[in-house]
């Protein structure tokens, strides 16, 4: 078995919302950031998994993500996968 | 004729709702979310409250406690489901009502009494209700912004699926207004107001008790 760490970021659908971001926004512009034209919050969690390779974590994650991290209703995914060798990180 | 109320670990409203199943004499008993068999039950209420925590999103774990699982069985029965605020925000994140419940407009926690107009009155849920009828009922979340695509609502509405709609102000900025659905069958409905708390007049209001006395009228009579 081969060790993973995976980096997922679950962001919110661009149709739904992002009351917390627009605020963010409104204060980053008050502060004179007047550049900045959207923020979006999301979530960003870090997992750690053993799988035989990369596509069976591949597979698991997304299954993971699918089910219980994200909500597809709402909500998208993505993730990056980085092999650990002697738990230092590849 | 039996109700099950759902027992979390952070749900808060399971024994207001008891005090009023028990208030209608109705025989009831509180279910542990670990537990398997709920095979006795009619109706199964999941209650208000923080289940889980509220961890990861409203609901998101409490989905996949053992009990619920059951609860998916009870519905696919055609029995009876209703949730309450957080059991509203379960019952979407298991796929038992469509959309989801989302942070509120406003980002704030809204503890308030709002008023409500009464979509339905066909189902045995909502028979003791005039259609039309306004209702004031008390609301204590902050992530009751109800939020489906487009598609979805048209479908939820094309289907008649909302039972109740915020009237005059929108406390949360949920779309077309919906504080309550049913599913396609009408035996599985959730809705973020609280009707257990208006359901004893020493509270103030009454307006929550048809809703019990409605299904509880039903169960009987099955």
């Amino acid at each position: 078995m081969r060790k993973y760490q995976a980096h997922i970021y679950v962001t919110l659908r661009p149709s739904v919302l992002d009351p917390a971001g627009t605020a963010v926004m409104s204060g980053l512009q008050h502060m004179g950031y007047d550049t900045v034209e959207q923020v979006r919050i999301g979530k960003y969690i870090e997992l750690s998994l053993s799988a035989q390779d990369e596509e069976i974590a591949r597979q698991q994650l997304d299954l993971i993500c699918d089910q219980l991290l994200a909500n597809p209703v709402i909500e998208n995914y993505r993730f990056d996968l980085v092999e650990q060798r002697d738990g230092v990180t590849a | 004729m039996k109700f099950g109320i759902v027992v979390f670990p952070g749900s808060n409203c399971d024994r207001d709702v008891a005090y009023v199943t028990r208030l209608l004499q109705q025989p009831t008993r509180m279910v542990w979310h670990e537990d398997t068999d709920i095979s006795d039950l009619d109706v199964v209420i999941i209650p208000g409250g923080f289940s889980y925590g509220d961890y990861l999103r409203c609901g998101a774990i409490a989905r996949f406690s053992p009990v619920m699982q059951q609860v998916i069985k009870h519905a696919e029965q055609g029995k009876f489901v209703l949730g309450i605020c957080n059991g509203f925000q379960v019952l979407t994140e298991a796929g038992l009502l469509p959309g989801a419940l989302i942070r509120n407009r406003d980002l704030h926690f809204i503890c308030d009494r709002v008023s409500l107009k009464v979509v339905r009155t066909d189902l045995p849920w909502t028979q003791n209700y005039t259609q039309g009828e306004i209702l004031t009922l008390p609301i204590a979340h902050g992530e009751g912004q109800f939020y489906a695509d487009e598609d979805t609502i048209k479908q939820i509405e094309d289907n008649g699926q909302v039972l109740f709609r915020y009237h005059g102000e929108n406390p949360n900025g949920s779309v077309n207004n919906i504080a309550g659905i049913c599913n396609v069958k009408g035996n599985v409905i959730g809705m973020m107001p609280h009707p257990e708390r208006a359901s004893d007049p020493v509270l103030g209001s009454t307006d929550g008790l048809g809703l019990f006395k409605g299904i509880g009228a039903r169960a009987k009579s099955d």
